[in-house]
């Protein structure tokens, strides 16, 4: 077969897995890696799932590779800190069958929470990384990958960007070849990391390093295209096509092997050209590793380490020639709840009550900004509750009663399950909201334990966050309906009043869920309506101001999920059948 | 033939992917190398989004960058105003003659600019069609993209018969003769 198609970055990897053999691969969403384990699941020959979050993903990854097979984890680069503590040993042990974890960087932040480099972690784990700057690599890159970790007995970092993997390119096809699976021996010494035997797998991953650096000067990873010697540039990824588009004749040497580096590969390139310039994004990994080698370049100096690149960055850096207008000064369009999103009405009622929230990672961040303006506190997965408890161990339960944590199901079960399991243990009295849509809602609607069906489409039975809740001996649990406002107005009284914890889970599913319908559209009875602004209270995108001060519904955005109209105390806003 | 760039602006949540994917087919099918980039994520939740299509006969980057783009197709009137400056001095702009607030404008924090299209007409080629309305009397007002598309896709080399057998190609089945229908509109709008 040799079929040419034009492909999603992340479909290409999923791709890749499926012709070099991979069997199992384990994940959780979180955007730029999503749609890799949403494409590997088209391919029956791998076994594939969402995992709890990206520890477990990794370490069933890790089960799968050292039983034998071909074995893949992926998730964005905020997952491999969670992932971490596999990765550290992991290192050390190697694999059986080819181990490689997808790593999607996140530079320019289009939807995280920070702009951490993952190359910079890998060199911390002594793990090789493998960087393509297309989707025909991102494809061709994989089966190399494999055979990198099998033949150097290495987990392999595939490390992308938001840009490479929402990119699509073209990408010729190839049929699977399958792997045949390797004997499981049993070898302590190698797999079980305690100190006598880390101690000498630490040499090996030293030795290691050091043979992947020199296999680095010669793999089809890495590639020279001399040009021009009057200018050279080492680069990597997807700014690899920038500085083509720039200087399609200059000297470039291409990393797709970026960790260990090839030195001797760079020592002679980098003696071939005038001046060397290093173009990475994020942060100067490779040119501090240039520098210390003793050659001249010229880095971080001209490049911003913030940020997305561009050609223009280039342009503009290198030739300083650029002649762009300006952007008009406009008012930003900053993304907000969907209409129809349960979230909203949930922090239209905290709001109200003038409550603090320490938020979480999902839809419901976008709780922090006004007109709701609830979430006080962002910072990593699962962070919400611990970090309630701790207020209340900083300053007494008194002062966490204006608070409560705000956490989603899918958030709950990745990490939040955790900090309830403290809360409990450690007697807080914080009350514990658990945004529940039935979904993982950012990524674009991924399954997980509560939804009662997996990734490759079973059912299986849900697990139940009430009966998880209930398990950890947390006395009160509200379960009430989202859209339900009085209820869970009250529900939010009571519970932040009482001192022992609580939890109120607040259901509802995502509006944007297949099948999710409300039966009635809604219509303005414009000379009932008083003027008050009420409805526009909760900052539906839907509903906005008239210039005589009524309101009017946008009916192509409208779901008729009825929350303006629940608010409406003059009946103006009345719930037509559809 | 150089290379030709394309983008798409709007809000998130219009279907913006779905105008690429077709603009994507097409190009491929004409043998040209095609290069996209989308906005996935956090943005779709109904921010500003933007969407960068490429091709010709040999393309690197896969983004088109300010003072770049030859088409400039925007769902919305505000977007099209953030995103004007990345025309090209000769390159088209064409907008969707509808209006969402965005929140600062909503909760009173910020104004919405007057006079957008006409203001824009002073610096660039514009064309632009109550796309949304034309929607709604065909009688499906998500299908207002392809009448964008339509009168976009006067200003690339591509035949209406290809543009109508890529969207039957793109879109889901049971919409294909709504969505053609729609693309007719727009295409026609420009002649």
């Amino acid at each position: 077969m040799s079929d040419k198609e034009i492909m999603l970055g992340n479909a290409a990897i999923a791709r890749g897995a499926y012709e070099a053999g991979v069997k199992v691969s384990s994940a959780y969403p979180g955007t730029p890696s999503t749609e890799i384990s949403e494409n590997i699941v088209k391919y029956k020959e791998i076994y594939s799932e969402w995992a709890p979050n990206e520890a477990v993903a990794l370490e069933t990854a890790i089960g799968a590779s050292i039983s034998g097979v071909r074995a893949l984890a992926s998730m964005k680069h905020v997952g491999l800190n969670v992932a971490s503590d596999p990765l550290y040993s992991i290192s050390y042990i190697g694999v059986n069958g080819g181990l490689v974890i997808v790593v999607a960087d996140d530079p320019g932040l289009y939807s995280s929470q920070n702009e951490q480099d993952t190359r910079m972690i890998a060199r911390a784990a002594n793990v090789p990384v493998v960087i393509p700057s297309d989707s025909q690599e991102a494809k061709d890159f994989i089966k190399l990958a494999y055979e990198l970790s099998e033949e150097f007995d290495t987990p392999v970092i595939y490390r992308t960007t938001t840009r490479l993997a929402h990119s699509q390119t073209e990408v010729e096809l190839a049929d699977r070849v399958e792997v045949a699976d390797k004997e499981y021996t049993r070898n302590a010494p190698k797999n079980v990391m305690m100190p006598g035997n880390a101690k000498a797998r630490h040499l090996v991953v030293e030795q290691r390093n050091k043979d992947i650096a020199k296999f680095g000067s010669t793999s089809k990873l890495n590639k020279v295209e001399m040009g021009d010697t009057s200018i050279g540039f080492i680069t990597q990824g997807i700014e690899y096509q920038y500085v083509k588009e720039v200087f399609p004749n200059a000297s470039v040497l291409k990393l797709g092997l970026v960790n260990p580096l090839p030195k001797d590969l760079i020592k002679d390139f980098a003696s071939k050209v005038d001046k060397l310039y290093i173009f990475e994004e994020l942060e100067p990994v490779i040119e501090e590793q240039v520098r210390a080698m003793g050659i001249e370049c010229i880095g971080k100096e001209i490049f911003t380490i913030q940020g997305e690149y561009s050609a223009n960055l280039l342009r503009k850096a290198v030739k300083n020639e650029l002649d762009v207008k300006d952007a008009a000064q406009v008012v930003g369009r900053p993304p907000i709840l969907c209409p129809g999103c349960p979230h909203r009405s949930t922090f239209f009622v905290l709001n109200k009550l003038k409550k603090h929230a320490t938020g979480d990672i999902g839809c419901y961040t976008l709780g922090a900004v006004a007109p709701l303006s609830v979430i006080d506190t962002t910072v990593c997965m699962g962070a919400s509750l611990a970090m309630l408890h701790g207020m209340e161990k900083a300053k007494g339960s008194e002062f966490i009663k204006d608070w409560v944590a705000v956490i989603g199901d899918s958030t709950f079960l990745h990490t939040g399950i955790n900090s309830l399991e403290n809360m409990a243990y450690n007697g807080s009295t914080g009350t514990v909201i658990i945004m529940d849509n039935s979904t993982t809602g950012m990524t674009g609607h991924q399954d997980h334990a509560a939804t009662g069906k997996t990734l490759m489409g079973e059912e299986v039975p849900a697990i139940s966050i009430y009966k998880v809740v209930e398990a950890m001996n947390v006395k009160n649990i509200v379960e009430v309906n989202a859209f339900d406002i009085a209820a869970l107005e009250k529900a939010v009284k009571e519970e932040t009043a009482r001192d022992e914890l609580s939890v109120i889970i607040a259901y509802a599913p995502c509006a944007l869920l297949k099948g999710q319908t409300f039966p009635y559209r809604i219509n303005v009875v414009s000379d009932k309506c008083k003027k008050c602004g009420m409805c526009l209270k909760p900052g539906c995108p839907a509903i906005t101001k008239n210039e005589d001060g009524t309101v009017k519904i946008d009916a192509s955005m409208c779901n008729g999920c009825g929350l303006c109209s629940s608010l409406c105390k003059f009946e103006a806003l009345e719930r037509v059948e559809k | 033939m150089d290379t030709k760039n394309i983008m798409i602006v709007g809000v998130g949540g219009q279907g913006t992917l779905l105008t690429s994917r077709i603009l994507g087919g097409i190009m491929t099918s004409a043998g040209y190398e095609v290069k996209l980039s989308e906005v996935h994520g956090m943005a779709q939740r109904g921010g500003s989004v933007v969407t960068f299509v490429r091709y010709g006969e040999k393309v690197y980057e896969p983004i088109v960058e300010e003072g770049q783009a030859d088409v400039l197709i925007a769902f919305e009137k505000l977007e099209a105003l953030r995103y004007a400056h990345f025309l090209k001095k000769d390159g088209v702009l064409i907008v969707n003659d509808t209006r969402i607030d965005p929140m600062p404008v909503v909760i009173g924090a910020a104004t919405y600019p007057d006079n957008i299209i006409e203001n824009l007409k002073k610096d660039y080629k514009v064309y632009s069609i109550d796309a949304s309305a034309v929607a709604l009397e065909l009688g499906n007002s998500r299908v207002f993209n392809n009448v964008v598309l339509g009168m976009a896709a006067k200003h690339m080399n591509f035949k209406k018969e290809e543009w109508l057998k890529t969207i039957e190609e793109k879109v889901p089945p049971k919409t294909i003769e709504i969505n053609q229908k729609a693309f007719l509109r727009g295409y026609e709008e420009a002649e």
